[in-house]
């Protein structure tokens, strides 16, 4: 490769990622050099500016046409555009949590570790929802996955840290093995790691043997992936990683990392596997594979959404009880992934973003509240309406919209999906029926909290404690709450927004 | 103006939530003032709206473009509009509930504590009840009857009684899974036809394989019916679904008691017309005699066990259910004279229990208690209010010359053209309802005192406004039923036309 063709590529695609590595390369340089006193919180916000000129190129980039650079191999398209943006304000929100983080026991010494980790993710993200070969997908999902094992484990001498980062990391290397394995077989098969080119070469393959194989491709690629996305029966290191890990890690898993995860899902499983044919006669050799493996997406989400919740109903320790609810909430994503409906993408990316304002808000709350003492119990809340009217009020907006109620952003997202699971026909009736029975369920543990901050009188007597909010968290609360409630009330300055831009695709 | 007259009709209690946010919030008389004031708007604006006639209705309808999923704007399908319309029937309930809120904020003058947290909740529970009787498609009425669901809640949960946090929590299942049936009901007819609008969808379901998204088989609609039928029968409540309902009369404050019992029961009578009847007709015709099986069943079970009652509250939450099989009778018998009485007996029975709850909250305020024994002799304390009570009862019990009359004879009327037999069961709730009210209310007015009444100050001031206003209306319904049966008129001709009828 020379210097010409080097400089023929239109780099400016990639902009927002070279920002988002500069930064984090920035930050890594001067926290090495930087003296000890130096305050690290200013590495954070020089973070969070990075991110935010990110997002300003990525605006920028929307005009653009589909372009491919590196052979391929890296793809600007709609959808990588639509899904960036998700990922980026997600990251930018975590960014201000992360800066307001500051745990009983000493973790100034790692803090810049922790921002430009958190970047390093970021990029993981941002590279697989725009490869366009294996390959870069798989060095994403890595750069994804080792930036989360550090973080997870950030805080080095707490314990439940550690435990969290260990088990997240054993877990974590035999779901990516899983993954690696099932893309060898599409590898094998196809004789090239290019999606594109799969797509091209995989519906000439007309012999029924080679549809096993590619059903096999199919469920290590699931089940590699649902560890991603944490969704049963391959959730159990969700809940000891999310209550062990730091408060805006736990966020960052269960927003970001989870975004990535459907993001990789719709690009290599989706769009591989609706290429394959489900065999070599007959009917069969129009219908795509994945409408065959339709089901077994299908089991998935409905195992996902009653463990997700019913396990939820048991739990004491608010972290565990969200990681319990993110769970339930893959399980919701995944009905929208099932009925491959004319709204799939449309339906996955708004839930994704409600999902993201809210999730996030919830867990800055959360942080606040069990900031002082690592006590993470469910009755830490209590009385807080009497304590922090607003910070309650905020926290009561992101789990009505967790719970799907009306005027939030939470019950748009779950209307799309559910329409989707009953426009495809024939209707997934029962999908959507077990859809909207864990959520009543659901209402137990939401209300639960609810209960905890509205009803219970407070534990600690006589005067009330104010409590100060670090600018950084209450901004991010802000913005969660603002559009947590506008894109349940005007959805559609989001859903035009989806159209204009994504009209094209496909 | 008029484009959004219902707008400002249906939103205006969050102006005073507005205000309310502003206020500190130990101003106790301040608090309970604004909360009152705010409800004014919405009653004046429904009250013009009801003077105006009937006839003209049309030129409140409002429709903007609310939301529009996927990329369909050459079809005009999958769009969500924010529509809000009348007709006679939804006016009429529009102005129930205007009345009977504003009455509600006047009982809540007995509220001992957090006032502005109560009456910002108050009033986003007025904004939803009034949006649910005018939202023009379906999801739209989820959005308000999903609205009432949160503020009434915390309501219980709250300001409740010694097991309010248990009442809470029942009725936000039971009704968290009332709604998801419906939720569901809402969504398959979305999905497979693209639109919402209640109107549109009718014209739809009548004719016979339409051109929809998705084709709708007989079955199909059939189950959709019967999901109705349970989604409203939680809210209404039909028999073995009604368990919910007990708890939360006996655990809200009585205030809110009004509004549940006068109002959001109503909801479920309201979505069985203008849904069930209006989008499935044939459908409907085929459950007609289930619903009057039902609706006997309700009407005895519910007199039945009212009879056995000790506390007062028990004893009219029993009536409601009571009252309430006696709408599910004028809805099985599938004639004009028996849907007239069964919205006739949704109006009746709303301003009925409210009367009779609000002075419930009257006694508990004074007495600490509403069992029957303990408030034996009341009469000699309290005369003005034991004339009331008995006044009230008098209606629910059908007296002649009130509201409740009017009612359960026409539904009855219409039952007796169409199942004799099963109306001839029924007509043992009537009279059981006069044993059991007459039981209960002269147990209380002349029963054998336990108590001495010496110091106990009568109705005051305030307190005769909701109960001299309710118990007129009563009156007039039952001396003048054309103050209800004009505004119907055309609704009712248009379900009949439905029918076929």
């Amino acid at each position: 490769m020379d210097l010409d063709t080097l400089l023929s590529y239109q780099w400016g695609a990639m902009a927002p990622e070279f920002i988002i590595l500069g930064v984090a390369t920035i930050l890594s340089i001067v926290d090495l050099f930087a003296p000890k006193r130096f305050d690290r919180r200013i590495l954070g916000w020089v973070g969070f500016a990075g991110i935010l000129a990110a997002l300003a190129a990525l605006m920028n980039l929307f005009a653009v046409d589909t372009v491919t650079i590196l052979y391929d191999t890296f793809k600007l398209d709609a959808f990588a555009k639509v899904f960036k943006l998700l990922l980026l304000i997600g990251a930018a929100l975590i960014m201000l949590l992360a800066i307001g983080y500051r745990p009983k026991e000493g973790m100034e010494e790692f803090k810049g570790e922790f921002y430009y980790l958190l970047l390093a993710g970021l990029l993981g993200t941002m590279i697989m929802s725009s490869s366009g070969d294996l390959i870069t997908l798989f060095v994403g999902l890595e750069l994804l996955s080792l930036s989360s094992y550090i973080l997870a484990g950030i805080r080095k001498k707490h314990l439940p840290s550690n435990e969290s980062a260990m088990k997240y990391i054993i877990n974590g290397s035999i779901a990516t093995a899983v993954t690696l394995f099932g893309m060898s077989y599409l590898y094998g098969i196809t004789g090239t790691t290019n999606l594109a080119e799969m797509t091209n070469v995989l519906p000439q393959l007309n012999n029924s043997q080679y549809s096993y194989l590619m059903g096999i491709a199919f469920f290590m690629l699931l089940v590699g992936l649902s560890f991603k996305l944490a969704t049963a029966p391959f959730h159990m290191w969700a809940p000891d990683v999310y209550q062990g890990a730091a408060t805006p890690v736990t966020a960052f898993l269960s927003v970001v990392s989870k975004t990535a995860g459907f993001v990789i899902l719709i690009r290599m499983v989706v769009i591989v596997f609706s290429n394959t044919q489900a065999g070599a006669t007959g009917v069969d050799s129009v219908t795509p594979l994945l409408f065959k493996l339709q089901d077994f997406i299908a089991v998935l989400a409905g195992v996902t959404m009653v463990v997700g919740n019913v396990i939820a109903l048991r739990q004491r320790n608010i972290k565990r009880l969200f990681a319990y609810s993110s769970i339930a909430h893959a399980g919701y994503l995944l009905v929208a992934v099932t009925s491959m409906s004319v709204f799939m993408f449309e339906s996955i990316w708004f839930y994704l973003g409600a999902y993201l304002f809210m999730n996030v808000g919830a867990f800055a709350v959360i942080q606040l509240m069990t900031a002082n003492n690592d006590n993470e119990d469910i009755a830490q809340f209590a009385g807080m309406y009497k304590r922090t009217p607003w910070l309650a009020v905020a926290m009561g907006v992101f789990i009505l919209s967790l719970a799907g109620i009306p005027g939030t952003a939470g019950f748009i997202g779950k209307l799309n999906i559910f329409m989707g699971a009953l426009i495809s026909e024939p209707a997934h009736y029962i999908l959507a029926a077990l859809m909207i029975a864990t959520t009543v369920v659901s209402y137990f543990y939401y209300f639960g909290i609810l209960t905890q901050m509205f009803f219970r009188p407070s534990p600690v007597d006589g005067e009330v404690e104010k409590k100060k909010i670090p600018v950084g968290i209450g901004v991010a609360i802000g913005i969660c709450v603002l559009a947590t409630i506008a894109f349940g009330l005007f959805p559609n300055t989001a859903l035009d927004f989806f159209h204009t831009n994504f009209g094209g695709f496909q | 103006m008029n484009e959004y007259f219902l707008s400002i009709l249906v939103f205006s209690p969050l102006l005073g939530i507005a205000v309310l946010a502003l206020m500190p919030k130990t101003q106790e008389v301040a608090i309970k003032a604004v909360g009152f004031l705010a409800t004014l708007p919405a009653l004046v604006l429904a009250l013009v709206a009801f003077i105006g006639g009937s006839d003209h209705l049309k030129k409140y309808d409002i429709q903007i473009e609310w939301i529009r999923f996927g990329d369909y704007e050459a079809f005009d399908l999958f769009k969500i509009d924010y529509e809000l319309g009348l007709n006679g029937f939804s006016l009429v309930l529009i102005v129930l509930t205007a009345v009977i809120s504003t009455l509600a904020a006047i009982a809540s003058i007995h509220i001992k504590k957090e006032w502005k947290g109560y009456f910002m909740l108050f009033l986003l529970l007025e904004v939803g009840m009034l949006g649910v009787f005018a939202a023009q498609n379906l999801i739209l009425f989820f959005i308000f009857f999903e609205i009432t669901m949160i503020p009434m809640f915390f309501l219980i949960g709250k300001w409740g009684y010694f097991e309010k946090e248990k009442a809470a929590y029942s009725y936000l299942i039971y009704n968290g899974l009332g709604s998801a049936i419906l939720l569901i009901v809402i969504m398959v007819l979305f999905a497979r036809t693209g639109t919402a609008n209640i109107d549109a969808l009718a014209q739809l379901m009548a004719v016979e394989n339409a051109n929809t998204v998705a084709p709708f088989s007989e079955t199909l609609k059939f189950g959709l019916l019967i999901a109705l039928l349970i989604a409203f029968g939680v809210k209404l409540p039909i028999f073995p679904l009604h368990t919910w309902m007990l708890r939360v009369h006996v655990q809200a404050p009585p205030a809110i008691v009004m509004l549940h019992s006068g109002i959001l029961l109503k909801i479920g009578a309201f979505g069985l017309i203008r849904f069930g009847m209006g989008i499935f007709p044939e459908q409907f015709k085929s459950i007609a005699v289930l619903l009057a099986v039902l609706g006997v069943v309700n009407l005895l079970y519910g007199a039945f066990l009212a009879f056995k009652q000790s506390d007062f509250k028990m004893v009219l939450a029993y009536s409601s259910i009571s009252h309430m099989g006696i709408v599910l009778i004028g809805l099985g018998a599938l004639n004009e004279a028996g849907i007239q009485g069964a919205i006739f007996q949704v109006v009746s029975h709303g301003l009925i229990s409210a009367l009779l709850f609000f002075l419930v909250g009257v006694f508990y305020e004074r007495f600490h208690t509403s069992t029957i024994a303990n408030l034996g002799g009341m009469a000699k304390g309290m005369p003005l209010a034991a004339g009331f009570l008995l006044a009230g009862a008098m209606a629910s019990l059908g007296l002649p010359g009130m509201s409740g009359f009017v009612s359960e004879f026409m539904a009855f009327l219409g039952l007796f053209e169409e199942m004799p037999i099963l109306a001839a069961i029924g007509c043992i709730g009537i009279i059981m309802t006069a044993v059991y009210l007459l039981r209960a209310v002269l147990g209380m007015t002349y029963g054998r005192a336990n108590r001495d009444f010496i110091a106990v100050s009568d109705l005051k001031s305030v307190e005769f406004i909701p109960v001299v206003a309710l118990l007129a209306l009563i009156v007039l319904i039952g001396v003048y039923p054309s103050v209800l049966s004009d505004p119907l008129h055309s609704t009712l001709e248009t379900i009949m036309l439905g029918l076929g009828g």
